[in-house]
């Protein structure tokens, strides 16, 4: 397992350093320049212009500017907003939790919704159940988020008035932040009902943004649960008389898992690249709106450095998933 | 959902430490770039700042782009123009917070500090939070003012290098904030400097209590206030970035008012019978300027005709949806010395067609640039782009329609040699009609700000002249003189003023639009 563990580590290295170098030359490509940017219509003269250049480190060669946001980011500093002024690693985690806590609860949505849908599709293959589940799981999935965000707060916040229409807490709850997660602070804080109303707001977010890892993981354990029903094993599971909860749930579904664990593994990309427009229209607090905002404006250092700390967040989830292929399945471990 | 805030009222009464007695909550468009105006350009971040938590000087007088006393009581300017005396307000207290305690009053240290901190490079706050102090720069300070000197504890003298009667107006904006310098220096000693634009201190109406990034911004009435004291105790901007939301949580009662609606809602929030609705033109103006410097477009007779075939009310149904107003002159018509006799060019596209013949310019073609992002003065130029390619090959004008990313289009839109004409537009700092004419049209600003490249003898000796008076009601004369210049001469197309809609809970008194672009919340209640 270490051995297993140590050779996927070394292939870190390397992409960590292929990600600083994307994540730098990105933003540099892109045309517009960041202080016309930042003047706007105003626009400076020539000689502002040559004093904000040499401000920024724009006056050094490309080369020598990577060298240094290189060595920077080695030692944990990514460097200060333009905009705002201050650290890119405090902004991250400033609002990086809020983006956590509603992936994770997207994330347990589309699992605790997208398995079983998945399996009792794949046992009633044809049937009823089958169609309605997978044409959801196709319309879910084809559903433009931004859309169907406004729907939901129109409907449920607007004219039913069941939910709130964004933000993470009411108003009226007022405490410091400990963790950055609102359900446990709302809990740690000891205000009567601020948990109550953290997790209230976050059922709308948690349903546009679970929705698509929602198709997908139904589909995906659909497809895999009937190839794996297929098996001679499973044929001869029935043959013994094993009850078909136990055939499904404990021989075909812990097979079936592993192409889903895949599909759960590469959600998350598709997880924060959702939490951009699901935390534009909810007012949520979190990294997705903050790194559209810094490509708009050219804010080099935060899309730098929040490109590069959301690769790293992948690629440690990449890692995770492999674990977790050992885990399920010993075979895995073992080539390795 | 109605009974969200009323929700939030009772709870919080059970809580001493939290007790709302009045809220107004303020769904904001985004979020503050930090609570330092001196810092930063944003109008967003001067809401959630300099209104609130400061005062200066001078200020505008709310609803109106007047200039009044703020936290000088009188102000003096000599014979020459060169030199201003200020007699400062006493007895105004700074805030406090867990960091600091004032141990005294506003006084002129307050006011060197706050603008020697923004002027000289050896200022220990100089470089503090990456401080380029950008507006200071802006508006020209720099070169402008030569000392500030403290006179007395409540006096203040301000010499110029050259008389700039605009500079009394520049004092009542937002990076013409008053910080204290006694809470620098503490901040200084603490090692914590950046707690300046962190956890402000001002002598503004209201505290600033706490910052939610990108979520929640808390303020507290300054109940030590040098006025009288603020009408709600606590003000809360609940960020919300999407306009179709806001309007959601208006309706929801989750905030009394908001900024900026989507213009396709307007006709639902003014049949809803719980929100208000107040409009005025904004301090804005959207334009098509010509290059006056390439044929046939140096001809103003061409640029004339070009002008007659916009049909700008088509313009302001399509691109404004209703939402602008037509514009004749190039400043708008809240500011003082906005010439009303002025009669635009009438569309007629018959007859620009036979001007344009006339002047011997036959199966023209020309660019029209079209900027890539929405701005108050124009929040589609594409489409905007489109309509005038389609009126000008009414009268024979073959127009391509060119774009660019943002920055490319404001950097080579300021080439002397552009092709083309190119649509932009400006907002006001200081309700100064200087601010427009100078900046966009005078000699200096060609190859920057000025996009017709227009260098007009008679127009610019006016400007300079009315840069130069002190009286305000002969600067006015000039400037109208200016617009006469400036309509025969046609160097842009004015197209459009943007009409601001504030939507807001009935419940809500008091609110101002600000035709500077500001939103103001001293002077509001909630019933």
């Amino acid at each position: 397992m270490l051995r297993f563990l140590l050779s996927k580590l070394a292939t870190f290295v390397p992409t960590f350093i292929g990600v600083t170098l994307i994540s730098f030359m990105f933003i540099r490509v892109l045309p517009g320049d960041p202080i016309i940017v930042m003047a706007g219509e105003r626009g400076m003269t020539e000689e502002r212009y040559q004093e904000m250049v040499v401000k920024l480190g724009f006056d050094k060669p490309v080369i020598e500017q990577y060298w240094s946001y290189l060595t920077g980011v080695l030692q944990g500093d990514l460097g200060e907003s333009f905009i705002t002024k201050k650290p890119v690693w405090d902004e991250f985690f400033a609002l990086f939790p809020a983006t956590l806590e509603l992936s994770i609860c997207a994330m347990i949505f589309a699992i605790v919704l997208g398995l079983p849908a998945g399996v009792i599709a794949a046992v009633n293959r044809g049937k009823f159940f089958d169609r309605a589940l997978m044409s959801s799981a196709l319309i879910g999935y084809s559903m433009p988020i931004f859309w169907w965000a406004l729907l939901l707060i129109i409907v449920f916040s607007g004219n039913l008035g069941w939910t709130p229409v964004s933000g993470r807490i009411s108003l009226m709850f007022f405490f410091d932040d400990v963790t950055g997660f609102m359900l446990i602070d709302s809990l740690l804080s000891g205000q009567k009902g601020a948990f109550a109303s953290a997790v209230h707001h976050l059922v709308l977010p948690t349903i546009v943004l679970g929705t698509i890892p929602l198709a997908v993981i139904a589909r995906q354990t659909r497809s895999a649960m009937l190839e794996v029903l297929g098996e001679d094993y499973i044929r001869t599971a029935r043959a013994k008389g094993l009850a078909p909860a136990r055939i499904n749930g404990l021989h075909a579904l812990r097979n079936a898992l592993i192409p889903v664990v895949t599909v759960i593994g590469l959600s998350v990309g598709t997880l924060l690249a959702g939490a951009i427009l699901t935390e534009t229209i909810f007012s949520w607090p979190g990294i997705g709106k903050w790194m559209v905002d810094s490509i708009f404006r050219r804010d080099y250092p935060v899309v730098q450095g929040g490109l590069l700390m959301i690769a790293v967040i992948v690629m440690i989830v990449n890692l995770t998933v492999d674990l977790l292929y050992g885990a399920i399945n010993p075979k895995i471990r073992r080539r390795s | 959902m109605k009974s969200t805030l009323t929700m939030a009222t009772a709870a919080l009464a059970l809580s001493a430490s939290t007790a709302f007695a009045s809220n107004l909550v303020y769904c904001s468009e985004g979020s503050p770039e930090g609570f330092d105006p001196a810092l930063f350009t944003a109008g967003t971040t001067f809401d959630a700042s300099s209104h609130p938590i400061y005062n200066r000087l001078l200020e505008f007088e709310t609803g109106t782009t007047n200039v009044v006393p703020g936290l000088a009581e009188s102000v003096e300017a000599s014979e020459d123009g060169l030199e201003y005396t200020f007699k400062l307000r006493k007895g105004v207290k700074f805030h406090s917070n867990e960091d600091f305690t004032p141990t005294r009053d506003f006084n002129a240290d307050d006011v060197i500090f706050s603008f020697q901190r923004q002027g000289d490079e050896n200022h220990p706050y100089n470089s503090y939070s990456g401080g380029t102090w950008e507006y200071y720069q802006a508006m020209g300070m720099p070169d402008l003012v030569e000392s500030i000197e403290k006179i007395d504890d409540y006096t203040i003298k301000v010499t110029l290098t050259k008389p700039e009667a605009p500079f009394v107006a520049n004092l009542a904006m937002d990076f013409a904030s008053i910080v204290s310098a006694e809470y620098g220096q503490a901040m200084l000693d603490a090692g914590t400097p950046e707690k300046m634009n962190t956890a402000p201190i001002g002598t503004g109406p209201f505290k600033f209590v706490a910052y939610q990034k990108d979520a929640v911004i808390r303020y507290a009435a300054n109940a030590e206030y040098w006025k009288e004291p603020a009408d709600v105790e606590n003000l809360i901007f609940a960020i919300t970035p999407d306009a179709s939301v806001r309007y959601q949580k208006l309706k929801a009662g989750e905030c009394h008012i908001m900024p900026y609606p989507n213009p396709a809602d307007i006709e639902a929030m003014q049949a809803d019978g719980d929100i208000t609705m107040m409009e005025q033109e904004g301090l804005n103006v959207g334009y098509l300027a010509y290059n006056t410097t390439m044929a046939p477009f140096d001809n103003p007779k061409v640029r004339k005709a070009l002008n007659m075939a916009i049909d700008k009310n088509a313009i302001i149904d399509v691109v404004f949806q209703g939402s602008g107003e037509v514009a004749k002159n190039p400043i708008p018509p809240t500011m003082w010395g906005y010439n009303d006799a002025i009669v635009d060019d009438a569309y007629d596209p018959e007859a620009a067609k036979a001007m344009l013949e006339a002047e011997g310019v036959t199966d023209l073609s020309m660019k029209v640039w079209a900027m890539p992002v929405q701005r108050p003065y124009n929040p589609n130029a594409r489409r905007m782009a489109e309509l005038i390619q389609e009126d000008f090959s009414k009268i024979g004008v073959d127009v391509e329609i060119v774009s660019y990313e943002w920055g490319e289009y404001l950097d080579r839109s300021k080439d002397l040699n552009r092709d083309g004409a190119v649509l932009l537009g400006w907002t006001g700092d200081n309700g100064d009609p200087d601010n427009f004419l100078a900046v966009l049209l005078g000699c200096d600003g060609v190859e920057a700000s000025n996009r017709a490249q227009w260098c007009h003898e008679p127009f610019e000796e006016l400007i300079l002249k009315a840069k130069q008076v002190t009286d305000q009601a002969e600067r006015a004369k000039l400037y109208e003189e200016a617009q006469v210049i400036f309509k025969e001469q046609a160097p842009w197309a004015t197209i459009a003023h943007s009409v601001v809609y504030m939507p807001m809970r009935n419940e809500v008194k008091g609110y101002k639009v600000h035709p500077l672009g500001g939103h103001i919340f001293y002077g509001v209640s909630v019933e």
